[in-house]
């Protein structure tokens, strides 16, 4: 474990019923980094991803073996509480999913819950988590307006500036652009530079250029396994492995 | 035979069924409008509607159904303030929060709520519901507003729901799962996300089951009291339309004036509902517009 690492696993294994979908997954996130995650479709990566803010609590019959460290703490003990890490570990997910909702309420409705703050504090948080998702500009006028209005680049922006509201550690982002034009990827590719001092950015890519573009380390996952991690600019030129070699260069998945 | 000579035959077999029930709609309203009319011939429309006093067999008979409508509104109204509290948890319950196992059981109990013969839940308001009434209260009858609205109630609470049901599994995961990602609790995630994306669903399962109490006859027929006076309690006896119209067609001479007077009343109890079912239909249209955004 290294210093600066503010999520780790250790030997995780994760079962939906019998099936077992992660085996022996051992990998350190590493603080104010963005880690990218790839691998073919099915390797697991949004189970793990899932994992890291107990969002698989929600899915039946579900199992998970072995420890994941926030800060130093295993957030699978039992006096651990998952509101509490969500809290602190925001996701974005691949579809936007606004909810139907003006867009001021979308952004303030995970801080409005957590409490303790006036309406003027909740307009100024407003805004600067719309001015980190780079959308301030397009909706300063329109707050009021639902947020279904907005198009599919704007929602996922919209969302990534609902999750930032929470002031979260940590944010997850599971194919945030799969779903998005190439401007609106463009655009979420910027603002998550200017995000990577303050936050811990995990993101899952199906896109090999976007993964090379956006992080600093990446792990390449197949059949449930963590095959390799490395520095982004070492696995995607000189990988250790051979199959990670394959699918960067596209040999299979 | 032609394939496509085949697909047409088909075609115009569904079509024919699907007309027969409009058919017969057009029918029975048709009938229903033809005896109703003669009434306006012996009493204004006005003097029907808002007339105080239904006396149809005295000499000269009064055909005022006002204390008939008010009768209807009134158990109508008392129910759904009932209904809808219980409908509506039970369907967050059932379909948020409760376990499979209780799932499992809760949810065929509702349904076969709404299985009951109403002469069986009508039987159970006069043995059971109206001597408690009468003792507990020491009112003079326990057949009255309150009887009438609670099995009413039971008899709204499975559509309410099952239709709230409904719309509450079509809330799309998408939503729980933002909600959940912030760090909401479920039980917030169902008060702020769920049942406001719901709420169209809901309003109309409401509106479905006002309708439903609005148009039963057999629980007000045995269970309202049958005074057909305006109440000023809620234990007051009532006269609902349906009640009304149900006790007198047998005695109401072929063709008389209380006859087409009964038919019109029927007419007004069919406008009612068929409001109810519009005002259902508007509503869950207009919010699906919109996307219910400003809740
Ligand atoms: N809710 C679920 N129930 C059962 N199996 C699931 C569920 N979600 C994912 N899986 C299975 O787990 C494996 C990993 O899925 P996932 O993590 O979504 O992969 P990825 O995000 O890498 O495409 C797949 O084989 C998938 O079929
Ligand atoms: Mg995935």
């Amino acid at each position: 474990m290294r210093d600066g690492d503010i999520i780790v696993t250790q030997d995780v294994n994760f079962y939906y019923g019998s099936f077992r979908a992660l085996t022996g997954v051992n990998i350190s996130f590493e603080k104010n980094r963005v880690t990218a995650l790839i691998g073919p479709s099915g390797c697991g990566k949004s189970t793990l991803l899932r994992l890291l803010n107990r969002m698989n609590d929600f899915i039946e019959q579900t199992r998970v073996e072995g420890k994941v460290l926030f800060e130093g703490r295993n957030i699978y003990d039992p006096e651990v509480d998952p509101v509490e890490i969500r809290r602190r570990i925001g996701m974005v997910f691949q579809k936007p999913n606004p909810f139907p909702k003006s867009i001021f309420n979308n952004i303030v409705y995970g801080p409005r819950l957590a409490g303790g703050m006036s309406r003027t504090d909740l307009e100024s948080l407003a805004e600067r988590s719309l001015k980190q998702a780079v959308l301030w500009d397009e909706v300063k006028d329109i707050l009021g307006q639902s947020a279904m209005m907005l198009s599919g680049g704007q929602q996922q922006r919209l969302c990534i500036a609902r999750a930032l509201a929470m002031k979260p550690d940590v944010l997850l982002m599971d194919e945030p652009t799969s779903a998005l034009d190439p401007i609106s990827t463009a655009k979420i590719e910027e603002l998550m530079e200017g995000l990577k001092k303050d936050y811990t950015i995990i993101i899952v890519t199906h896109n090999m250029q976007q993964a090379a573009r956006v992080s600093d380390y990446t792990g390449f996952f197949y059949l449930g396994r963590l095959i390799e991690f490395n520095r982004t600019g070492k696995i995607f030129t000189t990988p250790d492995m051979k199959q990670t070699e394959d699918y960067i260069t596209g040999r299979f998945g | 035979m032609t394939r496509s000579f085949r697909e047409k035959l088909i075609r115009k077999a569904f079509f024919g069924f699907a007309a027969v029930s409009i058919i017969f709609l057009l029918l029975i309203i048709l009938f229903l409008f033809r005896e109703a009319l003669p009434t306006f011939q012996f009493v204004s429309i006005g003097r029907f509607i808002f007339g105080m006093e239904w006396y149809p067999t005295y000499e000269p008979p009064e055909f005022g159904i006002w204390p008939l409508i008010v009768g209807s509104l009134v158990v109508t109204s008392f129910s759904t303030l009932i209904a809808v509290p219980l409908g509506v948890l039970s369907a967050i319950y059932i379909s948020e929060i409760a376990p499979p196992a209780v799932k499992e059981i809760l949810k065929p109990a509702i349904e076969l709520l709404a299985g009951l013969p109403s002469v069986v839940l009508g039987f159970f308001g006069m043995v059971v519901l109206a001597p408690w009434l009468q003792d507990t209260f020491d009112l003079p009858t326990g057949l009255n507003i309150v009887n009438a609205s609670i099995m009413l109630a039971v008899m709204a609470i499975p559509t309410i729901s099952s239709i709230s049901e409904d719309a509450l599994y079509s809330v799309p995961r998408e939503f729980k799962e933002a909600s959940y990602a912030l760090g909401a609790t479920r039980h917030e995630t169902i008060v702020k996300v769920i049942v406001p994306a719901a709420l169209s669903g809901i309003s109309t399962a409401v509106i479905l089951g006002m309708a439903r109490a609005i148009g039963e006859t057999m629980v007000v027929l045995m269970v309202a009291g049958g005074a057909a006076a305006v109440p000023e309690s809620i234990f007051d006896s009532v006269r609902p339309m349906p009640a009304s119209i149900a006790a007198e067609m047998g005695e109401a001479p072929f063709r008389s004036n209380h006859y087409h007077a009964l038919f019109a009343t029927g007419v007004v109890l069919l406008v009612l509902t068929l409001a109810f079912n519009f005002i259902a239909d508007y509503v869950s249209h207009k919010f699906r517009e919109t996307g219910s955004a400003t809740l």
